[in-house]
């Protein structure tokens, strides 16, 4: 029983395997420009979304504010690049740094709200980020955006991103994971199990949620970051409320508590957009179709809803 | 004395829960907390396990002072519990249940668990033994690897016992853990309770079920309208005519 048991971490390898053959091999896919731009999108989504669902699939807390941490990550590396001349190799940790501390001293007072004002009180800090990048002309260059330097000199292209944003996604994958197969995701997902019997065991509930809170926020700023560079330029649109609803939606379609779930969601939901456009005016009404239908059918969301059933279908076939 | 709690009160609005309640637990023994409902038994255990605080009085733990301090403190100092409404981690398996018990015996920083540094899988493969031992002693080693909601409530009862001992209390207080449950059940429950007691754990057991009480525990304490009315060995207190009026007198008229 316990040699059983004891097969499982290694067995969990596979579908971080599986991901890193499946991101190799998609480019062979990709006719075009246009279609790696896409590819890069729903990368950098889905490192936002690896990390938010570390704090809302996990840890059970809501947050409708990552846009938030997403934009600062990418104006503090765009204005210290841009403004102060700093190498991107120094700019974007400098400016994740900044990004953790301003996590974590929100997250201190916040994290105490459950439900519907935690919801409220993220909303809040995302739309105050977004005020500000919009007001604070002089550095950020207001409503009309600003222009990033690139990563290096040597950096440009959309395969040359590819490749970043792959190996970036496969690295906030292994971590996600990593954090949830030990006894400190045992402790997340006992939050949100019983917070009551999980404070009965010594989990400290107050700091968990706090440091799913700040890794989330590491996560979307890294991505912000990243985006800022790749693009070139940067609005305060990446911060905007619209943004932060995008990003939970893309968690709970493609699955609460499920890292590919979060991967899938990304993906799904950046590329179905592009290729609604065909419908024209009928592409909003459609990608609404497709979500209601989905959240109906699989409440739990695309990817767990699926590993279910083929469990069932294995446990039938046997 | 292993705990010692003076005159705590606990009110909720304007009615008092507890009123002036002092308990003091000695080391190694099962000792019992009875009381009609409403009494105020869960309130004790909700207050000795530090999910409320009292509105006055004191705690100490082995000469720890923890009045006021947050549920995980209360478990740090080796406090461990039950719930009477199940609280389980319906979100893991049963085997993860008890691994999650084993949390305070784990130290596991951030960067070692984000990287997965290879002390940690030690560590894990030595919980994940831990944890299918327990599992093993209440009879759930079969279970390990079901989802926890595919239980049945007696196998959850003790699914609870075995993550509370997985976390290796000094005290373990048990709010209700034969309610709901067969006769057969019940049995299998006692047998856990005295194998746990024979370990050097110290047992506070919150039960309606007298002839569980008389037949585990060597002290009793009987509560009564949030008030102590009466403690001392089994047999003497199921005597005391103050305990019978209130105790077996309310639930005669009560049926």
């Amino acid at each position: 029983m316990a040699s059983s048991a004891g097969a499982r971490p290694s067995a969990s390898r596979t579908p971080l395997l599986a991901l890193a053959i499946l991101i190799a091999a998609l480019p062979l896919a990709l006719p075009n420009n246009y279609t790696y731009e896409i590819a890069i999108l729903v990368g950098l989504n889905a490192i936002v979304c690896v990390g938010l669902n570390l704090l809302i699939g996990y840890a059970g807390q809501i947050s409708l504010g990552h846009a938030g941490f997403f934009g600062l990550g990418a104006y503090g590396s765009a204005i210290l690049a841009a403004r102060g001349g700093w190498p991107a190799s120094i700019s974007i940790p400098v400016s994740l740094i900044g990004v953790a501390l301003l996590a974590w001293a929100i997250g201190r007072p916040i994290l105490r709200l459950k439900g519907h004002a935690l919801a409220m009180a993220t909303l809040g800090f995302g739309i105050i980020v977004s005020i500000v990048l919009a007001t604070e002309d002089r550095y950020t260059g207001g409503p009309d955006g600003m222009a990033v330097p690139p990563l290096a000199s040597f950096i440009s292209g959309e395969k040359t991103w590819y490749w970043i944003v792959a190996a970036a996604l496969i690295a906030a994958v292994w971590l996600a994971r990593n954090l949830i197969e030990s006894p400190r995701g045992r402790a997340l997902r006992a939050l949100h199990g019983s917070e009551v019997a999980a404070g009965a065991l010594g989990i400290d509930a107050a700091a968990h949620k706090l440091s799913a809170f700040v890794i989330s926020a590491l996560f979307a700023a890294a991505a912000g970051a990243l985006s800022a560079h790749y693009a070139g330029f940067i609005t305060p649109g990446k911060a905007s409320f619209l943004h932060s609803i995008e990003l939970v939606t893309m968690v709970v379609f493609g699955g609460m508590a499920s890292t590919f779930g979060a991967v899938v969601g990304a993906a799904v939901l950046t590329t179905l957009p592009q290729l609604l456009t065909v419908f024209k005016e009928y592409e909003m009404v459609l990608l609404g179709a497709v979500m209601m239908l989905t959240m109906i059918f699989m409440p739990r969301g695309l990817v767990p809803t699926l590993e279910r059933a083929f469990a069932a279908a294995r446990q039938i076939s046997r | 004395m292993l705990l010692r709690a003076r005159s705590l009160d606990k009110r909720f609005g304007g009615v008092a829960a507890l009123e002036a309640v002092d308990v003091a637990f000695e080391r190694g023994a099962v000792h019992a907390v009875i009381g009609p409902n409403g009494a105020g038994k869960t309130t004790l255990i909700n207050l000795l396990s530090g999910i409320y605080r009292p509105d006055s009085g004191s705690i100490s733990f082995q000469n720890q002072d923890l009045t006021g301090k947050p549920p995980h403190e209360f478990a740090a100092a080796g406090i461990s519990r039950t719930f009477q409404n199940l609280q389980v981690f319906f979100n893991m398996t049963v085997l993860e249940n008890v691994m999650t018990g084993r949390w305070l015996h784990e130290r596991c920083s951030l960067a070692c668990a984000l990287l997965r540094l290879p002390s940690l899988a030690r560590a894990e493969r030595a919980c994940r033994e831990a944890a299918a031992a327990l599992l093993d002693t209440v009879g759930l080693a079969r279970w390990a690897d079901a989802r926890a909601d595919n239980l049945p409530y007696g196998a959850l009862k003790r699914l609870e016992i075995a993550r509370a001992l997985a976390a290796e209390p000094r005290l373990l207080l048990l709010d209700e853990p034969a309610a709901g449950l067969n006769p057969s059940e019940t049995r299998e429950i006692d047998e856990l309770i005295r194998r746990t007691a024979a370990r050097g754990v110290t047992v506070v057991l919150v039960e309606h079920n007298m002839k569980l009480v008389m037949e585990v525990s060597q002290h009793v304490i009987v509560l009564d309208y949030g008030r102590k009315l009466a403690e001392g060995e089994p047999r003497a207190v199921s005597r005391d005519p103050r305990v019978i009026e209130a105790y077996l007198g309310a639930e005669a008229c009560s049926t």
